[in-house]
């Protein structure tokens, strides 16, 4: 007989990683299924990075609370986890009076929400936080506890964790259809594979409504909105140390200049309702615009160490808020849609929440006598000093082969990452930074191309930059 | 740890530091390469074609054929030692001892110490994220010399339908590269109203196989999902896009040959000033950086167009090197160099009047029957002209002892300045 696991999770962005690792801390059997070829590919890919402080969003969303909560969970997690996270700090500027009375606002609705350490700035105080702010500055807000993260890091470590406590993962498994039979779903994928769950926990971000209308759900339109960023090498004349957010608008947070736990900086990002959620293309207008406005803030920014640009789409809903409900109409079927900004701070607290609702209904929580919260921290030779270095190599000699040299990456993080599952080269460049930096790849994806048909034993034709038809070479000549 | 002392260390075995080497070697000095690919020859390897070494060597070579004529003449030199497969990842500053930190498979952390270093990493291509080409972010998209390797040396063809972005050499030889291994080249799109490549590719690769060649054009767009499909291609006149003129080439791939930027990350942790005119370091008429004993020769100091020059250029690195470690650079009198009129830089940017000054520089106009003036302290020493200038074809002149000798008698007790004008 086919197994039939306790919980399916669709979707190993960051809110299905979350909710499989707080899970696995349960005698629950749960797969999660992934369409990518990769986890975090989706929205969890391409987004700003940020661990937010919580005071962007009035107390009446559920949003804000989760926002503030899952803010406070990072620190444990990252001690666990080994993830690049930085409490930086975030600045709010303001350059006119008018924009100083929306940094009071923001500060009186943070205080409210329980924000530690939230700090209104005069202009003296505020060039002290960040002395390079733009001349016109007269003041703004304060935020200690905001941070940073690489988000898709954050994603593989928590799948690793729960994987290492009895989580299964199906990449390139995407859900075509999904029928209870009484006891459990049947679900399958386009390519016809089955997998049956009792429960399934719709965390499909871009998709959450399709799914949940395949699994005879409620209906809701996911309206995708598209923002689109810069990424600045890490020798770029300056890079602030904080996080910081102009006065926002209505319908965003604003164009931001961030600083990455990496030391490369991110400019961005727009906001663009589109109509196709796979759209991800950039557009010279949006561009322009963002140089524009991040110079206004900092302005050392400089479009010559550019070194890429890219988009991200939110999976925004109508009521703006985040819909983390059991579904009314389909039994069993537990939503997790809406999770936009700030989805990725409050994602630990989404998984507690989604934790507290499983109970809610009855469904037996006991705890794991074995399960372990911590994961391997694996050596990155760009951390380390060189007899650290020459420690590694007389274990594994791989370690001493520089495949990436912008990014300083050696032959033996990648094969890790290979036999950690990431087998495409964006995979791979998201795990270990291979091919992220100054030159994209142009020196090293031949050498990670090679170790990749050495450890998969394919030929360099079946490499692919994602999976799907994203193909690198024709054929052999 | 691995450890040994040198006289002089060379980071990089392409044709600069193969050059330097030899040079350096004839004076018997221990040294030693780090190149950090699995042979010697750097970028030659993959440049199968023809037309190296026509000045040099007065022969006309393949890439791979110029690289042996020097890795022959250092090989199994009991002075020479080459790391091959070794990356240096660090240059640290101990008084007049350099200490290079290396990684490789064979030795693990490797510590190299000497007086002297010779920067020689040649450069990098710059990519889509340098020029920003909006759009989607599909695979097919390569820069022209990674296909290159590609095509060449790992025998793989990357597509079908290709367009070439930038008419730089590399993507003009790869034109023709691509379409002798059966593959379409469908345009070569260039922003700039004149090619940027030499004009013997634009008439080798693409007229002799009618592959078009759009000027002041752009992709405005890259389009498909998982493989890319198409670009938009605009015209630009007066730097403004043309988008109703707009037209889209379908493609399964895309070069990108768009020039090509130094790499002195390495350089600058050590302290070295980079001009940003070359994004390669300021050097004086030793080829010396601003950190003593620390020389750069090749495309890490400013990309040339022929590999004869890189040689020439290592070659007299090589020497000055040599001189520097007999003591014999102390307290030469140098003068700088300043590129005025329509120059965009001269290369090495001091002269020193006691000898020959060979100097290398780009123009910044196209022009047919230009001069060239050189002025030493406002008087004009010199003229040369030429029948035809162009940015893409760097200008090379020797300015002699005696050009110099003519204009100031007493060198030592005056201030003096060379300045080039391009009219």
């Amino acid at each position: 007989m086919d197994k039939i696991y306790d919980i399916g999770i669709i979707g190993a962005g960051v809110v299905g990683a979350n909710i499989a690792r707080k899970l696995s801390q349960y005698e629950l059997s749960i797969c999660i299924l992934e369409k990518e070829a990769d986890v975090s590919f989706g929205i969890s890919k391409a987004n700003s990075g940020i661990i937010h402080a919580g005071f962007h969003h009035p107390p009446k969303y559920l949003k804000s609370r989760l926002e503030l909560e899952g803010n406070l969970m990072f620190d444990r997690l990252q001690k666990e986890l080994h993830f690049p996270f930085k409490r930086s700090g975030i600045l709010v500027v303001a350059f006119s009076e008018e924009e100083m009375k929306s940094c009071y606002q923001l500060y009186d609705q943070g205080m409210i929400n329980g924000v530690i350490g939230l700090e209104l700035c005069n202009r003296n105080r505020i060039l002290q936080l960040e002395p390079k702010l733009g001349q016109e500055v007269i003041g703004g807000l304060y935020a200690p506890t905001g941070g940073i993260v690489e988000p898709y890091r954050f994603v593989f470590a928590l799948i690793e964790s729960a994987k290492k406590n009895g989580v299964e993962i199906k990449l390139n498994f995407k859900v075509k259809s999904a029928k209870f039979n009484g006891e459990y779903y049947e679900i399958f994928s386009n390519k016809n594979e089955k997998i049956n769950a009792k429960y399934i926990i719709n965390c499909a971000g871009l998709f959450a409504d399709e799914v949940s209308k395949i699994c005879g759900g409620e209906e809701f339109n996911i309206k995708p909105r598209k923002g689109e960023y810069f990424l600045i090498d890490k020798s770029a004349s300056y890079i602030p140390s904080k996080v910081i957010f102009p006065v926002p608008t209505s319908v965003s947070k604003g164009i931001l200049v961030i600083p990455t736990v990496e030391g490369t900086c991110l400019l961005g990002p727009t906001a663009e309702d589109i109509d196709d959620k796979e759209d991800l293309s950039t557009n010279r207008e949006n561009l322009s615009k963002i140089l524009y406005l991040t110079k206004k803030i900092i302005s050392q920014i400089s479009e010559k160490d550019i070194i890429t640009s890219f988009a991200g789409v939110r999976a925004a809903l109508d009521t703006n808020d985040f819909y983390i409900e059991w579904s009314k109409k389909s039994k069993n079927l537990l939503q997790v849609a809406g999770i936009q900004s700030p989805g990725l701070t409050a994602s630990p607290a989404i998984a507690n929440y989604v934790k507290d609702l499983l109970k809610e209904r009855n469904i037996k929580l006991v705890e794991k006598q074995n399960w372990d919260p911590f994961i391997e921290d694996i050596p990155r030779i760009r951390h380390l000093e060189d007899f650290e270095v020459d420690f590694l190599y007389n274990k594994d000699n791989s370690f001493a082969n520089v495949i990436c040299r912008c990014e300083q990456v050696s032959e033996a993080e990648i094969r890790e990452a290979i036999r950690k599952g990431h087998t495409t080269l964006d995979g791979i460049k998201f795990y270990t930074r291979a091919g992220m930096g100054r030159c994209q790849g142009g020196f090293c994806s031949y050498k990670i191309m090679k170790i990749l048909s050495e450890e998969l034993n394919i030929d360099l034709t079946e490499i692919t930059k994602r999976g799907e038809n994203s193909y690198i070479l024709y054929k052999k000549l | 740890m691995f450890e040994k002392k040198y006289d002089a260390l060379i980071i990089g075995g392409g044709a600069a530091g193969l050059s330097c080497a030899y040079a350096i070697s004839k004076n018997n000095f221990k040294i030693a390469i780090i190149e950090r690919e699995e042979r010697l020859g750097g970028i030659l390897n993959q440049c199968i074609h023809n037309g190296f070494g026509l000045h040099y060597f007065k022969e006309e070579l393949t890439g791979p054929e110029f690289a042996s004529r020097f890795i022959n003449l250092i090989k199994n030199k009991e002075n020479i030692d080459v790391f091959l497969n070794t990356t240096v990842v660090n240059i640290k500053i101990n008084g007049e001892e350099k200490i290079l930190s290396c990684y490789s498979k064979k030795h693990g952390v490797l510590n190299l110490k000497a007086k002297a270093v010779i920067l020689a990493m040649g450069c990098r291509e710059r990519n889509r994220g340098n020029i920003g080409t909006p759009g989607t972010r599909p695979s097919g998209i390569f820069t022209a010399g990674l296909a290159q390797r590609l095509v060449n040396i790992d025998g793989y063809i990357p597509g079908e339908e290709v367009v070439i972005v930038g008419s730089g050499d590399i993507g003009l030889i790869m034109s023709r590269r691509l379409t002798w291994v059966g593959c379409k080249v469908k345009a070569v799109i260039e922003i700039q109203p004149y090619p940027s490549g030499l004009t013997r590719n634009i008439v080798q690769c693409l007229n002799d196989f009618n592959i078009p060649l759009y000027l002041s054009h752009v992709i405005s767009k890259i389009n498909g999902k998982d493989r890319i499909n198409s670009v938009d291609v605009t015209p630009l006149e007066n730097g403004k896009y043309l988008e109703d003129k707009s037209f889209n080439i379908k493609c399964d791939t895309l070069l990108l040959s768009v020039g090509l930027i130094p790499e002195n990350e390495l350089s600058r942790k050590c302290g070295v000033q980079i001009n940003p005119d070359t994004n390669g370091p300021y050097v004086d008429a030793y080829q010396m950086t601003n950190v003593d004993g620390i020389f750069a020769c090749g495309n890490v100091l400013h990309v040339h167009d022929l590999v004869d020059y890189v040689a020439q250029e290592g070659i007299k690195t090589g020497e000055s090197v040599a001189e520097y470690l007999k003591g014999n650079l102390k307290d030469r009198k140098q003068f700088p160099v300043y590129a005025s009129s329509n120059i965009r830089y001269v290369c090495p940017n001091k002269f020193d009047p006691s000898f020959d000054n060979k100097f290398y520089m780009r123009s910044m106009i196209v022009k047919n029957g230009a001069t060239l003036e050189v002025k030493l302290n406002g008087k004009t020493i010199k003229t040369f002209k030429f029948a035809h200038v162009q940015p893409s074809e760097m200008i090379s002149v020797n300015i002699t002892r005696e050009d110099i000798l003519k204009e100031i008698n007493d060198y030592v007790l005056e201030e003096n300045k060379i300045e080039f004008r391009l009219e």
